[in-house]
């Protein structure tokens, strides 16, 4: 068994039946057992089945992330529960929308460095971009701090999605 | 020909007789009154008026812990369910299987704060296994068979079905239950065959086993019950259970240790600790039983057999977790081990038993006795002793006469024993005892109580003298809310701050006024012949048995100390408690 007070982060995906109330399941879950979400994202993703996955990133010791995942199994509305960062080796996403304010050198730079992130602008003004930048969390946290002295100020980001590698479904 | 269409509230009493009900224990209200008139308007099912939702609710669980059948509630919209909600988590915490029926205001008035609106499946989703807010009479016979299997499969619990007032009044297609299958929810009850092996091989080395058990045994049933006495016998080892496994194994049996845990028996407490393997059977390793994690059992490999995963390693780290039904692990247990002919040292368990026999021989739940005043535990062996050749069923309330009952009332036979263990739940016993008359109405049924935890329910006495239903409420009445007091007297300096109880009525008048019968003992010569009184009255009794006003439940594991740090009734005094033990509950 690795070290039981390690702090570990996992991304863990749920598949759920998109019935109302089953994200407040989850949410309630979390933080009533006194858990953390670092993120969290839910959509639906088959209409017919009326099935929602949703990806959830937590931290925890060994042992309570062993906890949240048979918390989450017992939900009634929940058909799976994976954890993506032991069960295989997975792609993590997240997109983010970065609003930057300015004009002269820092504005240039501004736009210099979203190239180096293949950030797109997807709204301009003279002394304003909106950049979309899509990446591993820590590429946009990256990113997010450079633009900082630059003239940041907005964020919204859709926090993680995953999804294993390879042929198989979750 | 179409199928026949059915109101929304015929469809809710058409699905509970499909599903095996015969009774429900309900109190209605503007958002149930269609149900309510489906109910007046057929013959099938009983319903049980109770004075208060609470007791409604515990009522359910009573009829469900005695039987093994779901227990139904049925209670309007806002204070209705709010007023369910104690009930809703004592048997959450206790693994009670109950389908609750709340009234909801009509769907076009939801959110917009109606008269006597409150967000039911909101308020109750962590109290609840399940819920569902009915939005059509379409989903309806769908969700109430669902709300049954839920409630039923798997860990039982709790489910609350909201039905607005308008889809009670929709019509819709009914369904019979064999038609509605689940989407998900496929609990597993069957073992891993491998990790039962290895549980067997495990079991095998023991030189010092115990089997540790709780209510996963009851719920499961009678034959998780026979099994458990099957193999305890094959073995040869001693056992203890928890709070809420009492009954399971026989008291009687030389092999019984006793109850375990914070008021557990000297020989319980320091046979786990000291054990090198310990089978623990549908229990789930609760505060009360571990004392100090770091120090439970220091020595020992475990074994755990739970229904639940997530019980498995959530507190006690153990080295052979299965997930299924007890009974079926068992069975498949008992099958394997005779497969093996396993042989177990005998020579090493005979030295095991010496020592337990040894700390048997301190007879720790040994007590001051009086001639001159009624000792609360006195209380409890007469009335065992007066009553255990009878149908006898045990509810009790929560504080310290619930300890005493669970030490001094041995059980024998499952599903005898009712009493609120995960919640703690003052005011259970009452109600509870009128669930347990209604499923067995020639039984004995006795709640045993304290002064203090019986009024917080008290107007349920009216419910068992409408229904005339001759339950014994048994108050060993100290003046104080007992446990509170102790607890004060040990962590507090004995500054007793709000735990005397001023102004109690007169227990004997307060029955009569409710047209049951009242009984005073105040003197142990009277006991016995009160408590014969007592039972046969064919009618309900308040019994105000005057004891001992300072005694203190003994043995007892302080907060925050191991199993083998007990306080034995002897020598409690100067017992202390450490710093890091008062932050504990």
């Amino acid at each position: 068994m690795s070290d039981e007070s390690k702090i570990e982060r996992h991304t863990i995906a749920v598949l759920v039946d998109n019935e109302a109330g089953v994200l407040a399941r989850v949410i309630g879950l979390f933080s009533g057992r006194g858990y953390n979400i670092e993120s969290l994202t839910v959509a639906e993703v088959d209409q017919a089945e009326h099935t929602s996955r949703i990806t959830v990133v937590t931290v925890g010791t060994p042992m309570v992330i062993e906890q949240i995942k048979a918390q989450l199994d017992r939900l009634v509305p929940v058909h799976k529960v994976v954890d993506l960062t032991v069960e295989t080796k997975a792609v993590e996403r997240e997109m983010a929308l970065i609003k930057v304010s300015g004009s002269g050198e820092k504005r240039v730079e501004a736009l210099r460095l979203s190239d180096a992130f293949r950030a797109r602008v997807i709204d301009t003004t003279h002394n304003s971009f909106v950049f979309e930048v899509t990446g591993a969390p820590d590429k946009i946290d990256a990113f997010i701090g450079l633009m900082r002295p630059l003239g940041l100020v907005d964020v919204s980001r859709t926090g993680v999605v995953a999804i294993a590698r390879g042929p198989e479904a979750m | 020909m179409a199928a026949q269409e059915l109101t929304g509230a015929e469809i809710v009493i058409k699905a509970l007789v499909d599903q095996g009900v015969d009774t429900i224990f309900g109190y209605p209200g503007g958002a149930v009154l269609p149900i309510y008139d489906a109910l007046f308007q057929q013959n099938k099912i009983r319903h049980i008026l109770v004075r208060h939702e609470q007791g409604a609710v515990h009522a359910a669980e009573g009829y469900a812990r005695s039987t093994g059948k779901p227990g139904v509630v049925l209670v309007t919209s806002g204070p209705g369910a709010t007023n369910a909600v104690t009930g809703l988590t004592d048997a959450l915490m206790d693994s009670i299987p109950l389908v609750c029926l709340t009234g909801q205001v009509a769907t076009h008035l939801i959110g917009n704060d109606a008269f006597q609106e409150c967000d039911t499946v909101g308020i109750t989703r962590p109290c609840t296994k399940h819920n569902w807010l009915v939005n059509s009479a379409k989903e309806l016979t769908r969700v109430m068979h669902e709300a049954f299997y839920v409630a039923t499969n798997g860990r039982p619990g709790p489910v609350v079905i909201d039905i607005p007032k308008d889809v009670q009044f929709q019509k819709a297609e009914y369904v019979g239950p064999q038609n509605v299958v689940h989407k998900t929810y496929r609990p597993k009850v069957k073992g891993d065959v491998e990790a039962i092996k290895a549980a067997v091989d495990l079991i095998a080395t023991a030189k010092k086993p115990i089997f540790y058990t709780g209510g996963g045994i009851i719920n499961s049933g009678p034959l998780a019950s026979q099994l458990l006495r099957e193999f305890v016998k094959l073995t040869g080892f001693p056992i203890t259970s928890t709070l809420m496994g009492l009954g399971a194994f026989p008291a009687s049996d030389k092999q019984w240790l006793g109850m375990l845990g914070m008021h557990g028996t000297y020989e319980a407490n320091n046979a786990m600790h000291d054990c090198d393997v310990m089978i623990n059977i549908g229990a789930r390793f609760d505060d009360r039983v571990t004392g100090r994690i770091d120090a439970f059992a220091p020595n020992s490999k475990k074994i755990h057999i739970d229904i639940d995963a997530s019980s498995i390693n959530k507190i006690i780290h153990v080295d052979v977790g299965i997930i299924g039904d007890a009974a079926h692990v068992l069975e498949d247990m008992i099958r394997i081990w005779k497969a093996k002919a396993v042989k177990i040292d005998k020579a090493a368990l005979a030295d095991w038993w010496k020592e337990i026999d040894g700390w048997r021989g301190r007879r720790s739940l040994d007590y001051k006795k009086s001639d001159e005043i009624i000792k609360p535990q006195y209380a409890v062996q007469r009335l065992h002793e007066l009553t255990k050749d009878r149908d006898t069923y045990i509810t009790t309330e929560v504080g310290q006469h619930q300890m005493w009952a669970a030490q001094h009332f041995h059980f024998e036979k499952p599903n005898h024993w009712m009493t609120s263990g995960g919640l703690g739940t003052m005011g259970y016993g009452l109600p509870a005892a009128v669930g347990v008359q209604i499923a067995h109405p020639d039984a004995l049924v006795i709640d045993i109580a304290g002064e203090a935890s019986v009024q917080m329910t008290m107007q349920e006495i009216s419910t068992a003298v409408q229904f005339m239903l001759p339950i014994k409420i048994f108050i060993l009445n100290n003046e104080y809310m007992g446990m509170v007091r102790q607890w004060q007297e040990l962590l507090h300096g004995g500054r007793y701050s709000h735990s005397y109880s001023e102004s109690l009525p007169d227990f004997v008048k307060l029955a009569e006024a409710y047209g049951a019968v009242g009984i005073r003992a105040t003197k142990p010569g009277e006991l016995d012949e009160k408590i014969r009184q007592m039972i046969d009255v064919k009618a309900p009794v308040i019994f105000d048995c005057v004891v001992d006003k300072f005694e203190n439940c003994y043995p007892m594991i302080p907060s925050g100390a191991a199993h083998n740090e007990m306080i034995l009734g002897d020598d409690a005094e100067g017992a202390t408690v450490t710093e890091a033990g008062k932050m504990l509950v």
